[in-house]
């Protein structure tokens, strides 16, 4: 008997019915992460932000390293933030727009940041990848390595290292790329060692795929989400490393500025009230802050799955 | 036990001579010596100078003549900028004042924050966790060179209840803002820490049964919770005694302590390079001892790890 072509209908549209369009990790994970209220509010932060630093300096009526000679000594009542005078943020002790100071300050502070990201993205993955893939005496020796560097007071280091090579950004910047990348690679090679025990490797491994395309296409992509977590909660954490630094005035030099140096100067004149001096930077060195942990705390909760 | 201390010896002793000589090496490559003024000194005079402070001589010299004082005599040599002081003088000054400040914001950022986070787990999803857990949410954002300023700002100048800075001999009131300043963030993690690892330990089974056979709580906490939930604290005070070390810099220059902070931002202008290698070697070799207590005291606490 031939089956009842109805029927048989009937079948295939179930079964493309089953075949709904599937969603991928990473659709879910961002369905999850815009489900954080908390985060999403700091990634729009975030963008603002961002944009004030990019494109800040378009609306800004004064240069940033104008100095207005006719302000110093009387910044108290004449270099008061307002829009008639083009100084939106006031001015600081030189006369100087606050607003083009503060950003330019972010921006600086942005880059270290994703400067910080960045190297312990590439270097830091691949470092722990390795160590954690290749295993045995390569690893112990890699990961010594990281342990020894991990226990010497590197702000100490750093400082020493501004002081005689000159005090300058690329400096700081290869100061902070020395650190960021240590506990990157110590979650990447911790990932790495469940990872390369999974069957996609094993198969990969017996159809003789050489050692390092397998590290870079099947170990790397499955670190991802873990890498950007953490690269996101150690952005925060390098912009108060050079804030830190900044402050101290050993690290960006004059003219140019961060906000660590921004505060540091509001903090020194704080006395003669000018508080906008130290309000402005300190403003946004804290929502910067505050939404880079908030978004990093939404992307772990999106991505990781051990919290779920 | 024994071979475990001994092992991270193993590690710690070459950490220690890695850091000198980098630190030396450093020092070695920077331009300019330390008596290149704008006026140059006559070449005799500058040649006797040289010969007082060792810098004649060949770099191999050089080098094992400092690691050779640095280790057996812990002699870090002469100051380059205050003439007639050595940087072991400096240390002698300064050290004290850091050290007082750095262990009194211990104190408070252990027992503020360990006790916080327990009242929080305890009280889950009441206002006292809400505000603990907003505290250190909070806190986090306001590292100590934030914190400074607004503590000077609002104690000083707007209320005037606290001197500004200065040490005058450790009295309480030049005590009280630099340490909060300084604990502050430390306190928020530790709340933090304490929080999630006692609520994880409260949800087990040997706290059901102790609550089961009747306990009050305040001794199932002290006597079945407190123990296993302060292991991931006891790992976070490695890294938090090193932030604190480190931040005692900012809080020396700002309150104007007197601290090592001070001579080590001072000799960072001066380029005195021997007090800045003094102070970074003994702020290593802390770090290095202390992280070794730390695992030492881990690893005899927590019976799960085998050494």
């Amino acid at each position: 008997m031939l089956p009842n072509p109805q029927n048989m209908q009937g079948i295939a549209d179930a079964m493309a019915l089953s075949e709904v369009k599937g969603r991928s990790l990473w659709a879910d994970a961002r369905t999850r992460f815009l489900r954080n209220k908390a985060a999403t509010v700091s990634l729009v932060l975030l963008a603002f932000v961002t944009a004030f630093a990019l494109f800040g300096s378009l609306v800004a009526q004064w240069e940033r390293d104008f100095v207005d000679f006719t302000l110093i000594g009387s910044n108290a009542y004449k270099g008061v933030p307002s829009l008639e005078t083009g100084h939106y943020f006031g001015t600081d002790n030189n006369g100087r727009d606050l607003y083009a100071r503060v950003v330019q300050g972010t921006g600086i502070s942005l880059m270290v940041g994703m400067v910080g990201a960045m190297v312990a993205v590439v270097v830091g993955t691949l470092y722990g990848a390795t160590a954690g893939y290749f295993g045995g005496r390569l690893d112990g020796v890699m990961m010594r390595i990281v342990d020894v560097l991990m226990s010497i007071p590197f702000m100490f280091v750093l400082i020493l290292m501004l002081v005689i090579f000159g005090r300058s950004i690329t400096m700081l910047f290869i100061g902070i790329g020395l650190i960021s990348w240590l506990d990157m690679a110590r979650i990447a090679r911790g990932q790495t060692l469940t990872i390369k025990n999974k069957e996609f490797v094993e198969v990969a491994v017996a159809t003789g795929v050489h050692p390092i395309k397998i590290i870079l296409r099947h170990i790397v992509p499955n670190l991802l989400g873990i890498v950007i977590v953490y690269a996101t909660l150690l952005v925060p954490n390098m912009i108060i490393f050079e804030s830190f630094i900044s402050f101290l005035g050993l690290g960006v030099q004059e003219p140019n500025t961060s906000l660590g140096a921004l505060i540091n100067e509001g903090a020194g004149s704080m006395q003669y009230g000018t508080l906008w001096q130290i309000g402005f930077p300190l403003f946004f060195f804290v929502v910067t802050i505050f939404a880079f942990f908030f978004v990093g705390d939404g992307l772990r909760d999106a991505l990781d799955p051990k919290d779920r | 036990m024994f071979s475990f201390v001994a092992r991270r010896l193993a590690v710690a002793v070459p950490t220690l001579l890695i850091l000198v000589v980098i630190s030396f090496v450093l020092m070695y490559a920077a331009p300019g010596g330390p008596f290149n003024s704008e006026r140059p000194l006559p070449p005799e005079v500058l040649a006797n100078i040289e010969a007082k402070y060792g810098l004649d001589d060949p770099f191999w010299r050089q080098i094992v003549n400092y690691v050779v004082g640095v280790v057996t005599q812990f002699d870090f040599g002469p100051s380059f900028q205050y003439k007639s002081r050595s940087v072991n003088d400096i240390i002698a000054q300064g050290f004290p004042v850091t050290l007082t400040i750095g262990f009194w914001s211990f104190v408070v950022a252990m027992t503020a924050g360990v006790s916080l986070g327990i009242a929080a787990a305890i009280k889950q999803n009441s206002w006292l966790d809400y505000l603990a857990v907003g505290i250190s949410i909070g806190a986090q954002v306001l590292p100590n060179f934030v914190m400074a300023p607004i503590l000077l700002l609002t104690f000083t100048l707007w209320l005037g209840w606290l001197p500004g800075g200065g040490w005058n001999g450790g009295q309480w009131q030049h005590l009280i803002m630099p340490v909060v300043a300084l604990s502050t963030s430390y306190m928020a993690s530790i709340a933090r820490i304490t929080r999630s690892s006692m609520l994880e330990v409260l949800n087990t089974n040997f706290i059901r049964t102790a609550q089961a056979k009747g306990l009050p709580m305040r001794r199932v906490i002290w006597k079945h919770a407190m123990k296993p939930a302060m292991l991931p604290v006891l790992s976070y005070l490695g890294p938090a005694f090193v932030g604190m070390i480190t931040g005692s810099v900012v809080i020396d220059s700002f309150f104007s302590t007197g601290g090592i902070g001070t001579f080590f931002v001072n000799s960072a202008f001066n380029r005195d390079y021997s007090v800045m290698m003094g102070i970074t070697i003994l702020v290593g070799a802390l770090t290095i001892v202390f992280n070794l207590l730390v695992d030492v005291l881990y690893a005899w606490i927590d019976p799960k790890i085998r050494y």
